[in-house]
């Protein structure tokens, strides 16, 4: 499947919501749109990946630096997942240590940003 | 026993089409359905490295995928790019994935092994038998 991306905002909160298959053919093109979005000033952003049906190494490496430019400039990264085979590979990876990671959008609205 | 053997020009788009022919091997070789996320993942993860060599060296040689069923599933992804290049993805202990000063590239190369080490118990990383290259061998069990 195709990757599908889809943006809307929730308060201060900007959501991407993502679909599909991040691989290395499709990764570039969700870096583009995270990079426009932090370029363009998102004080708070959210990663949904409950419509990902494929994860790996080059989407991951996509959503650290998305995490690391956001942090470094006082801003905050979340992650939208409830889906085991995604929760597995962030495991395995150790990245489930350094991503905020919730199950749905909404708690990571309410866990992240100016009402946390 | 039956081979079936891809070899497609080493550009990302082609990953997925390997994916997609590994994973239906695999069910046909009896590989069970709750391992198969893992064979999807792993081959995708061993042909997303070998694109990402051969485009490093320059290489327009295309990248190998051997599927067979003899009495395990055994897939060999293989590469065509020097053998130092081959061996380096083992150079990033686990611990330093989270290192916040990592760059990009080399972060997903080194998660990318991370994920092929935790999802293929039977991995193993040599040199291909004649000429230059690397072959990643990775089996899995098989239902009969």
């Amino acid at each position: 499947m195709e990757l599908s991306l889809a943006t809307r905002t929730i308060a201060e909160h900007t959501v991407l919501e993502v679909g599909g298959e991040v691989d290395v053919y499709t990764a570039p093109r969700l870096r583009e749109r995270l990079v426009e979005l932090i370029d363009g000033g998102a004080p708070h952003v959210i990663v949904d990946l409950n419509r990902v049906d494929f994860l790996d190494s080059t989407g991951l490496g996509v959503l650290v630096g998305a995490h690391k430019k956001l942090r470094n400039t006082g801003r905050t990264f979340a992650l939208a997942c409830d889906k085991e085979p995604l929760l597995k590979i962030f495991r395995i990876t150790a990245l489930d240590q350094v991503f905020p990671l919730y199950p749905s959008v909404k708690a990571a609205t309410e866990a992240t940003g100016p009402q946390a | 026993m039956s081979t079936v053997r891809l070899a497609f020009t080493p550009a990302p788009v082609h990953v997925r089409t390997a994916r997609l022919v590994g994973v239906a091997v695999a069910r046909r070789a009896g590989v069970a359905e709750e391992l198969l996320d893992e064979v999807r993942l792993a081959i995708g993860e061993a042909c997303t490295r070998a694109v990402a060599l051969h485009r490093q060296y320059g290489l327009s040689d295309l990248v190998t995928v051997e599927m067979s069923d003899e009495e395990q599933y055994t897939v060999r992804v293989i590469d065509r790019a020097p053998i130092e290049a081959g061996l380096g993805i083992a150079a990033l202990p686990p611990d330093e994935l989270t290192n916040e000063w990592l760059p990009g590239d080399q972060l997903a190369v080194g998660v990318g092994f991370a994920l092929l080490a935790g999802f293929v118990d039977d991995l193993q990383v040599r040199p291909v038998d004649e000429g230059i290259g690397t072959v990643v061998r990775m089996v899995w069990p098989v239902d009969r």
